[in-house]
């Protein structure tokens, strides 16, 4: 059965090795639902944290082909409940439209989101969870005019205690 | 350099040389002396060095950069040595492609430098620039780029040191113009150890011990080996663990010559044309034993229905082989010289004679059926078969084989008889046709007092037939010999069984293939009659230099036994 798997990827800071870590997805035909790079608490060492959606025999396969290349120290995968993840979203929104009324209190306080920037015609409001929440507030201020939205990659730190020491 | 490694002290006193220079005196330190290659633009410098190192370095000159790697990668293959190659930035690194791709999927060791436009030039589509980094990078066991000379020694430290440890690889190394211009402080020191990269998996003694309980226990135990044995100079330990415990092995296509063919626990080849017994037997031994292989579909057939009633025990040096394909009940990871040496005492003595009877069995079925009509024919063209027998006769299989893609590598591999390891040189995984020609000029480069034959087809050998060029300069004695049908062989099989005979563009009208040796000062010939075979052979291996020998096969010959494709390897045809 396939699910989403988050792919966590321990590797040297090297060119290209994102096009030799995503050649091993597109060799399978699968689909990257949202990558995110950036140094680990090891100085020196990156993490990217690649969401997949396959089935668990292919995800074991693919930590060994990934793990397999020279630069890559480690790669593990997790399903979502072993994982603590987030998502940072950004949404600008003209002012006038959303001024009107307590609507910027009730978005705010029901979505637990923040306002970043207000200027004399927009606004851009800042929210991080998973992936339906900040959906959720997409759909929710649509009819006021979304101008611009982007949603970031997925960032997850495992749950197991100690799992990842040793890299 | 970003990857972290362990480095031995430098190997001479630092000194003020070029880039170019250092890729010279870095080949020194590596022990290379013999490479190939193709110059141009982008590689000039490295050229020019060359001139200066002629005496330690030899390069062949090959008439493609595509023959350049193949005869590499024959080099690397017969010697066990990294087989290194040269070319150019843009099409001299494409050309390349296809050589590293064939030694990726078959671990063959090479370090590929290419030139590459100067580094200012990166990215905009300058004269003969090409991206040979993003082009190479799912082809090759490590690819770096280069664009100060002080990178060089670094790098080709590494290189050597990737493509040579753990499962072996190619490895490309682009060098931007201006670095190889670039005057620097030249230290080498060799790599040793590599923080990212694990070359051999640590041996669990548990998995060994695992292993040799379910072999103790087992009533018909099947030994598949692969290249595995060959690349980990395990042919020793490979014959002492089958001969302790009476274990029939059947080879894979690259494991062939890991173990004498005449050995009487060899029970064949396997795969869709292999040998009848072992492929049969694989669906019903109990426990099936994989070394240094990795269950490749022309191995296993239908995998649904391959082996399932056996335990499977994989020892293998590259973790992402274990369950890739078939699900093991014990992997023993490390290298298989190692695995085994651990092996060898935990497991008991055996006869398995009821086991080893049902091999001999199912032989004598494939002796009658196939193998009598291919080796000794009475009537008819001449047969594949009966040249590769005529050639084991005269040369006591002592020589190298190497072998083109069809049905001519199917023929060639399954009847030659291999004396020693590293004998048999041929395009597994890739089924790269035109890989013969070249690989055998290099073959033979690395084993000048061994005889190598090519045994090509008519169509792989039009693919890289200029080599014979190289072949020619270099007065390498390679013996070739054409088993010309004209067709693609191979394709024309599958046409009749499986599209009723549609031949769709297989067909080919061949030049004169003797005149065309003639023409590069090769003497050659051409038969086409039973009664002239004996002597052709004998003429080909009694001249002295390169020789051609054409033979007119049978035009419609099919290779069998047969796994058909989907079909399981029990399933395997006879006619």
């Amino acid at each position: 059965m396939k699910q989403a798997y988050t792919l966590s990827i321990f590797s040297e800071n090297s060119v290209g090795l994102l096009n030799r870590i995503t050649s091993i997805l597109t060799r399978r035909h699968l689909n990257i639902d949202s990558i995110n790079s950036s140094e680990s608490e090891s100085s020196g060492i990156y993490r990217f944290t690649i969401v997949v959606k396959t089935t668990e025999a292919q995800v074991k396969k693919l930590v060994l082909q990934l793990e397999k290349q020279v630069e890559v120290m480690k790669a593990v995968y997790h399903t979502d409940s072993d994982t603590v993840f987030q998502e940072i979203a950004l949404y600008k929104i003209s002012t006038r439209s959303i001024s009107e009324g307590n609507l910027v209190e009730k978005l705010i306080r029901d979505n637990n989101a923040r306002i970043l920037s207000v200027e004399s015609d927009f606004m851009i409001i800042e929210k991080t969870g998973h992936k339906e929440e900040t959906q959720e507030l997409l759909d929710f201020l649509s009819p006021y005019g979304v101008l611009e939205f982007v949603r970031s990659g997925r960032v997850s730190v495992t749950k197991p205690m100690g799992e990842l020491e040793g890299i | 350099m970003y990857l972290e490694a362990t480095l031995t002290p430098p190997v001479k006193e630092t000194m003020r040389t070029s880039g170019a220079d250092a890729v010279l005196r870095s080949f020194i330190a590596e022990e290379v002396d013999l490479i190939f290659g193709y110059p141009g633009g982008a590689i000039m410098p490295v050229y020019d060095a060359l001139y200066h190192y002629q005496e330690q370095v030899r390069h062949v000159l090959t008439r493609h950069e595509q023959g350049a790697i193949h005869a590499a990668q024959g080099y690397a293959r017969v010697t066990g040595k990294v087989g290194v190659v040269l070319a150019t930035s843009g099409p001299g690194a494409t050309n390349l492609i296809t050589g590293i791709a064939d030694a990726m999927i078959d671990s063959t060791p090479l370090v590929c430098i290419t030139g590459q436009v100067g580094s200012h030039l990166l990215g905009t589509d300058a004269f003969q620039e090409i991206d040979i980094i993003s082009i190479s990078m799912p082809a090759t066991k490590w690819n770096y780029q280069v664009t100060k000379a002080e990178q060089l020694p670094e790098a080709l430290s590494r290189a050597f040191y990737i493509a040579r440890s753990g499962r072996s690889g190619p490895v490309l190394i682009d060098i931007t113009k201006d670095a190889q211009f670039e005057m620097f402080d030249f230290a080498y020191r060799k790599c040793k150890q590599i923080r990212s990269y694990t070359p051999v998996p640590a041996l669990n003694l548990k998995q060994v011990e695992d292993a040799a309980d379910l072999i103790n226990s087992a009533k018909k135990p099947l030994v598949v080996f692969g290249q595995g044995v060959i690349l980990g100079n395990a042919e020793n330990e490979f014959k002492q663990l089958i001969e302790k415990a009476n274990l029939p092995a059947a080879s894979t296509l690259l494991g062939l010559s890991a173990l004498p063919s005449d050995h009487p626990l060899h029970v064949g080849m396997l795969g869709m044309h292999g040998n009848y017994a072992p492929n049969v037997l694989t669906n019903e031994c109990d426990v099936l034993i994989a070394i240094g292989m990795r269950f490749d579909d022309r191995v296993t057939g239908d995998l649904n229905r391959y082996a399932k009633q056996a335990k499977v025990i994989h020892f293998d040096i590259d973790p992402a082989e274990i369950n890739k394909n078939v699900q093991a009940d014990i992997a023993v990871l490390g290298d298989c010289k190692e695995s085994l040496q651990a092996l060898i005492p935990l497991v008991y003595e055996r006869s398995h004679q009821g086991w080893l009877k049902e091999f001999e069995a199912l032989t004598g079925v494939e002796q009658t059926k196939v193998i009598e009509h291919d080796l000794r024919p009475t009537s008819g063209p001449i047969s594949m078969g009966e040249v590769i027998h005529q050639v084991n006769l005269q040369t006591d299989g002592n020589a190298v084989l190497v072998t083109d893609v069809g049905q001519h590598q199917m023929v060639a591999t399954r009847y030659t008889h291999f004396k020693q390891s590293k004998s048999n040189i041929t395009s597994g995984g890739l089924g790269t046709m035109g890989f013969c020609l070249p690989a055998a000029l290099g073959a033979k480069l690395g084993v000048p007092e061994r005889e190598v034959i090519a045994v090509i087809g008519d169509g792989g050998f039009q693919m890289t037939i200029q080599e014979l060029g190289t072949i020619f300069q270099t007065k390498a004695a390679v013996k070739i010999i054409i088993l010309n049908n004209s067709f693609l062989g191979m394709v024309r099989q599958w046409q009749q069984l499986f599209f009723d005979k549609r031949y769709s563009s297989t067909e080919m009208e061949n030049p004169d293939f003797v005149a065309i040796a003639k023409g590069y000062g090769i003497d050659g010939k051409s038969i086409s009659e039973r009664d002239d075979l004996k002597t052709a052979v004998m003429e080909m291996l009694s001249h002295n230099g390169s020789y051609l020998l054409e033979v007119h096969v049978g035009k419609e010959d099919n290779v069998f036994p047969m796994v058909p494709t989907g079909a399981s390897v029990s399933e395997i045809r006879l006619e």
